[in-house]
């Protein structure tokens, strides 16, 4: 008799232990401070002894509800209209190995925000902080950066590419990558 | 006491209801008023008659049944050879008993199939054509007009001419949502990917409330709109006045307000037209100011309800797409007095 009831009791705590599918989100993480922003450095000139890649963490990057409103966003706000659904266009591709201004979510946030030379418009104002953080979410699932169980697994339009849940995690071609080497 | 408080609650439920009365009408499906909505309420009728007598038959055949057994000269256990030897007198009268009921649903049938064929027969002589896209959760119209130039944008109320058909093409941009407006017609399913058509008159002047009457999600229960019903020459002057560019500010904190819309989260979704705002996400706010409501019926549209939506949206619409506008006080009070504008 007490065993079901057990049974029941350990579901339901795993459940309320369940942020994946927290929903509406919680809130969002803050905006990097002049800390975090110095250190998504751009370039590898820096003073002193080189300093670790920014490390801010996404929380929204567990969250299934999050990056799924990264996704509609990212359709929304036409985001696709440069980097198609990821593949790169007129813009470059966001599912592949190679960053650019580096791939760690700091790098990401200030590169919506502040905008990149070449086309990329600062979308700094017209978004809240919430909607960023579930872009920069959303952006890092299409190459495999996230937990593969909160990444979405569909999509409303045709696409040819694995859902983001399925792809393998890409790494940075090199070292410089990952802590942000402006190229080209 | 406790009577005491029940009646208390019930005055101010009472209350709340009238309050929510006088910012949209309730919606009747059996006060039509239009041709269509007269055939569907007739049809109405004509089952609840039917229904209501057959039930009342039914009910007094049990009741007497109740009444009889204790009353009845025979007190035998029940005869159970009937299976053998059939009773003729019962068989009778199950067979008209049978022959009533199915005669009772062909004409249920019958009118049915009348209306149908009534309610498709509205001459569509020179309608109005709206293009409605159920959102969640909102409604978008758009006006069309052989003259692109005429073309305008609205939401979440639609106003139509006294007399004229109206053909609605309903389509989704997201899920499946259904047009209902009980006092016009019936409900029409808007499914995505697909275009439906909707076709009515409307005979009466008059405010008639509409909602989305298939589950939709969250805030499906807030997805209301209003059809707004005006004599021939009215519904001239709004189109005149629907089709003008949104005025330009003239005060230098409505110049403020419209620079705040444009720096803002608000320009990356919503449209003005006559501005550099024509995202298309959210309602079109052109004439903004024209409606009554805001939020697809949820909030009466003033300056107060207008402020505390902008700020917190989620607080009223929670899972709306719309999000929270952090604004100074000035910010906010100036893109008040813009949109204000927005007659």
């Amino acid at each position: 008799m007490k065993k079901p009831l057990l049974c029941m009791l350990t579901l339901a705590a795993c459940l309320s232990a369940c942020y994946r599918e927290e929903r509406p989100t919680p809130p969002p993480p803050a905006p990097p401070q002049l800390a975090a922003q110095s250190a998504a450095r751009l370039s590898d000139i820096e003073p002193g002894a080189p300093r670790p890649p920014a490390a801010l963490p996404n929380k929204y990057e567990e969250n299934a509800y999050a990056l799924s409103q990264g996704k509609s966003l990212f359709r929304k706000f036409n985001c696709s209209g440069c980097h198609s659904q990821g593949g790169g266009g007129m813009g470059p591709a966001l599912m592949d190995d190679k960053w650019i201004y580096g791939s760690e979510p700091a790098n990401i946030y200030a590169t919506i925000i502040e905008g990149r030379p070449n086309g990329m418009p600062a979308f700094g104002g017209h978004l809240t902080n919430e909607q960023v953080w579930q872009l920069v979410a959303y952006v890092r699932s299409m190459s495999g950066q996230v937990r593969e169980d909160a990444a979405s697994s569909r999509s409303d339009e045709f696409q040819t590419a694995p859902p983001e849940g399925r792809r393998e995690k890409a790494t940075p071609k090199n070292a410089a990558d990952a802590a942000a080497a402006p190229r080209g | 006491m406790k009577l005491r408080a029940t009646i208390a609650a019930a005055f101010l439920l009472g209350l709340c209801l009238c309050a929510d009365a006088q910012q949209l009408p309730a919606h009747n499906a059996l006060e039509p008023a239009g041709v269509q909505a007269a055939e569907i309420h007739q049809l109405w009728r004509l089952t609840l008659l039917i229904c209501s007598a057959v039930f009342a038959a039914v009910l007094a055949a049990f009741l007497y049944a109740i009444w009889r057994a204790p009353h009845s000269a025979q007190q035998a256990p029940a005869d159970v050879s009937s299976l053998a030897h059939p009773e003729p007198r019962l068989q009778r009268r199950i067979t008209l008993a049978v022959l009533a009921a199915a005669a009772l649903l062909l004409v249920l049938v019958l009118a049915d199939f009348l209306t149908a064929r009534r309610l498709a027969h509205l001459p569509l002589k020179d309608a109005v054509q709206i293009e409605v896209t159920g959102h969640m959760w909102w409604w978008g119209a758009r006006y069309l007009d052989d003259d692109p130039s005429k073309l305008f944008d609205t939401a979440n109320e639609v106003h139509v001419p006294v007399g004229r058909p109206v053909i609605l093409q309903l389509s989704s941009a997201d899920v499946i949502h259904s047009f209902w407006a009980p006092s016009l017609h019936g409900k029409k399913d808007l499914i995505p990917g697909r275009t439906a058509l909707l076709q009515f008159r409307v005979d009466k002047p008059g405010l008639y409330r509409g909602q989305c009457a298939e589950f939709c999600g969250f805030e499906h229960a807030l997805m209301a709109f209003t059809v707004i019903a005006d004599a021939p020459a009215q519904y001239e002057a709004w189109l005149a006045a629907q089709r003008a560019p949104a005025p330009a500010p003239v005060s230098a904190q409505q110049q403020h307000g419209q620079a705040v819309f444009m720096r803002s989260t608000c320009a990356m979704c919503h449209a003005i037209s006559g501005t550099d705002a024509g995202a298309r996400l959210g309602p079109d706010l052109t004439h903004l100011a024209s409606r009554s409501t805001l939020a697809s019926g949820a909030l009466p549209n003033n300056r107060q309800q207008l402020a505390a939506w902008i700020l917190d949206p989620q607080r009223f619409k929670k899972g709306a797409n719309m999000p929270a506008t952090p604004l100074s006080s000035a910010d906010l009070d100036a893109l008040l007095s813009y949109l204000e504008t927005l007659k």
